[in-house]
């Protein structure tokens, strides 16, 4: 497996949107580099005719019976919200003018 | 002789409560008194709930009060009635703070009950408050909490283990009979290990997560700390089985045995004729001697008891840690992608750009450790490495399950092994190298990749710091492995380490007086 260059880790912190300044970018390069090399061992294991387990331990998939029930109340749920509107959570607009319409 | 509210067990509370020699009030008070006065050396905590804990405990005095006389009534009430426990501050309670031991939590009050803080809650456990831990229970030390730095209460200058540091401290210092942890790769039994007490990574599956901050879906449980086998055994039966609220709950039942599990003379004869395998990958390269002396004595200890053991080789135990260690962060990065600052926790948006509100919401909120875990995830998953990184890593999962079936399928009850490879470091010894951090967990690591049961019991003392050994049990075997763990307390009842407890915060909190 070839080295992370800085554009892979900035590439990937993109994907996982972490806001990373350029030391921290230099810091998770060395140190991804150091872990994906001490895990290369793995390409070595033979597999060809392993199935991936998702978990170990697979247990029937249950259902409830589908009746209401009470769920939280509204009050609760906005209660930890950095902002709100009403009985809404406030966000920021995703769509731009230009977009709109 | 009075009981000692420190040093008594759940088992001896429980009974000293229905005769009224003493009351859960007076217990909690002494139990928070000390935290508080100790809490400047220790820092165990991250929110303690003195009021609550003693309406609680008051609450528990009067049904005690009004079944006194009544045999019937008294054996009604439940085993942990008045019962001190601590949580991990990653389990959900209404009204209180639940941080995860991030920044990106901070002042986050949880709106509801995590199934098992609801299940403690009926049981009448009176609930101290929440420890310190791992950022999202990512690290080894307890030194990535973004609050503060717990230490071991056998050596002020040594980590307690993690991730569940906090707990495990509470309990080896006599903080709490009784703590609640959750484990990973290890985050149980390695602190457990490290501080000299029992703690219990149950099968996948035993105990609910909802309401638990997850990590790595796969992987996750929860489970018990305490200072004896019985008091895990109760605490395990007060938390686990199936719940409606977790599909990943199992329907099994949880077996009544655990709450009468036995000790003495009784545990020590249940030893006899059980069969042990003795793994020899788990006595890696790089394990400290004294840790190695201590458990091969354990193992000697067992044999003397009439229990035979035989060494078995794990050959894909060598491949557990990088499996590991591609599965939980790249489930970890899916886990945490829910912290984006909009319907709680830290929030950095607000400038009109909702990109950058995430990015830096997520690049300040979380601590380096956890961002190390997202980029590794988030990088294994991506498109051109999916296959040959996370499929790769399920596969070699597969294969380590395959090595315990073999075990299971060749008879044996249990397998014994090293918790650790090593006893406490010091603070700072592993921070600047992750991977060193990483192999801390080489030994607790397969049992999560196979959902088994694992205990970590206290075997002995390496240089004046507590040894584990572990015990690996095939699924739903956890009243076995108590069982076996509560034959060991037995056998070893007069050892000389056992006569051996951690005096270290005592010392510094008396003003360095003995």
């Amino acid at each position: 497996m070839s080295e992370l260059s800085r554009a892979d880790v900035e590439r990937v912190a993109a994907l996982a949107r972490l806001g990373l300044n350029p030391d921290e970018v230099g810091t998770l390069q060395g140190d991804l580099n150091l872990i994906l090399e001490q895990w290369a061992h793995l390409a070595s294991v033979d597999t060809s005719s392993v199935s991936p387990s998702a978990q170990a331990i697979v247990q029937p998939m249950p259902l409830r019976d589908d009746t209401p029930e009470a769920s939280l109340p509204v009050e609760a749920a906005l209660g930890n919200a950095p902002a709100r509107v009403g009985d809404f959570v406030k966000v920021q607009a995703i769509l731009t003018e230009e977009a709109d319409g | 002789m009075s009981l000692d509210p420190r040093r008594a067990t759940a088992v001896q509370l429980a009974a000293a409560y229905r005769s009224g020699e003493v009351t859960a009030l007076a217990t909690t008070t002494a139990l928070l008194d000390a935290i508080e006065h100790e809490e400047a050396h220790l820092s165990a905590w991250l929110h303690l709930r003195r009021d609550a804990a003693l309406g609680e405990a008051s609450a528990a005095d009067a049904r005690f009060t009004a079944a006194r006389g009544n045999t019937a009534a008294l054996a009604a009430l439940p085993p942990l009635l008045g019962v001190p426990i601590a949580l991990k501050d990653l389990v959900n309670l209404e009204g209180t703070p639940t941080t995860s031991g991030s920044k990106i939590l901070e002042g986050y009050i949880s709106p509801y009950d995590a199934t098992i803080a609801a299940r403690l809650r009926a049981a009448g456990a009176v609930i101290l408050g929440k420890t310190n831990m791992d950022e999202f229970a990512m690290g080894s030390s307890t030194e990535f909490s973004a609050y503060k730095r717990t230490t071991n209460p056998w050596d002020l200058d040594r980590i307690p283990g993690g991730s569940s540091g906090g707990s495990a401290a509470a309990v080896a210092a006599f903080q709490a009979p009784l703590s609640i942890g959750t484990d990973t790769g290890g985050s149980i039994r390695q602190p457990a290990s490290l501080t000299g007490i029992v703690g219990m990574k149950p099968t996948y599956g035993r105990v609910s997560r909802y309401g638990i901050v997850a990590f790595a879906s796969s992987l996750d449980q929860v489970g018990p700390f305490a200072r004896t086998a019985q008091d895990a055994a109760l605490l395990l039966h007060a938390i686990g089985g199936r719940d409606t609220h977790d599909a990943t709950s199992s329907a099994e039942p949880l077996p009544a045995e655990l709450l009468a599990l036995p000790s003495g003379d009784a545990a020590a004869t249940a030893l006899k004729g059980r069969r042990f395998a003795l793994p020899k990958e788990y006595f890696v390269a790089g394990m400290e001697p004294g840790v190695e002396r201590a458990v091969r004595a354990a193992v000697a200890s067992l044999e003397a008891a009439g229990a035979t053991i035989e060494e078995v080789s794990l050959p894909t135990t060598e491949h557990a840690l990088a499996t590991y260690y591609i599965v939980a962060p790249a489930e970890a990065s899916a886990n945490l992608a829910r912290y984006d600052g909009i319907r709680y926790g830290a929030s950095k948006h607000g400038g009109g750009d909702l990109l950058q509100g995430y990015l830096e919401t997520r690049g300040r909120g979380f601590g380096p450790e956890v961002r190390r875990r997202i980029m590794l995830g988030t990088y294994a998953l991506s498109a051109g490495y999916y296959d040959a990184y996370y499929v790769k890593a399920q596969q070699v999962r597969t294969l380590i399950a395959r090595d315990f079936d073999r075990v299971w399928a060749a008879g044996f009850d249990a397998i014994v092994a090293p918790t650790s490879p090593q006893v406490a470091w010091r603070f700072g010894a592993k921070m600047s190298d992750p991977v060193s951090m990483y192999l801390a967990d080489a030994c607790t690591i397969p049992a999560n990749m196979a959902g088994l049961p694992g205990v970590s019991i206290p075997c002995g003392l390496s240089e004046g710091l507590p040894v584990g050994a572990q015990l690996i049990g095939r699924p739903w075997s956890e009243s076995q492995l108590l069982g076996i763990a509560s034959g060991f307390e037995a056998i070893t009842a007069t050892a000389e380490w056992r006569s051996v407890e951690p005096t270290a915060l005592a010392r510094a909190a008396n003003g360095g007086a003995a």
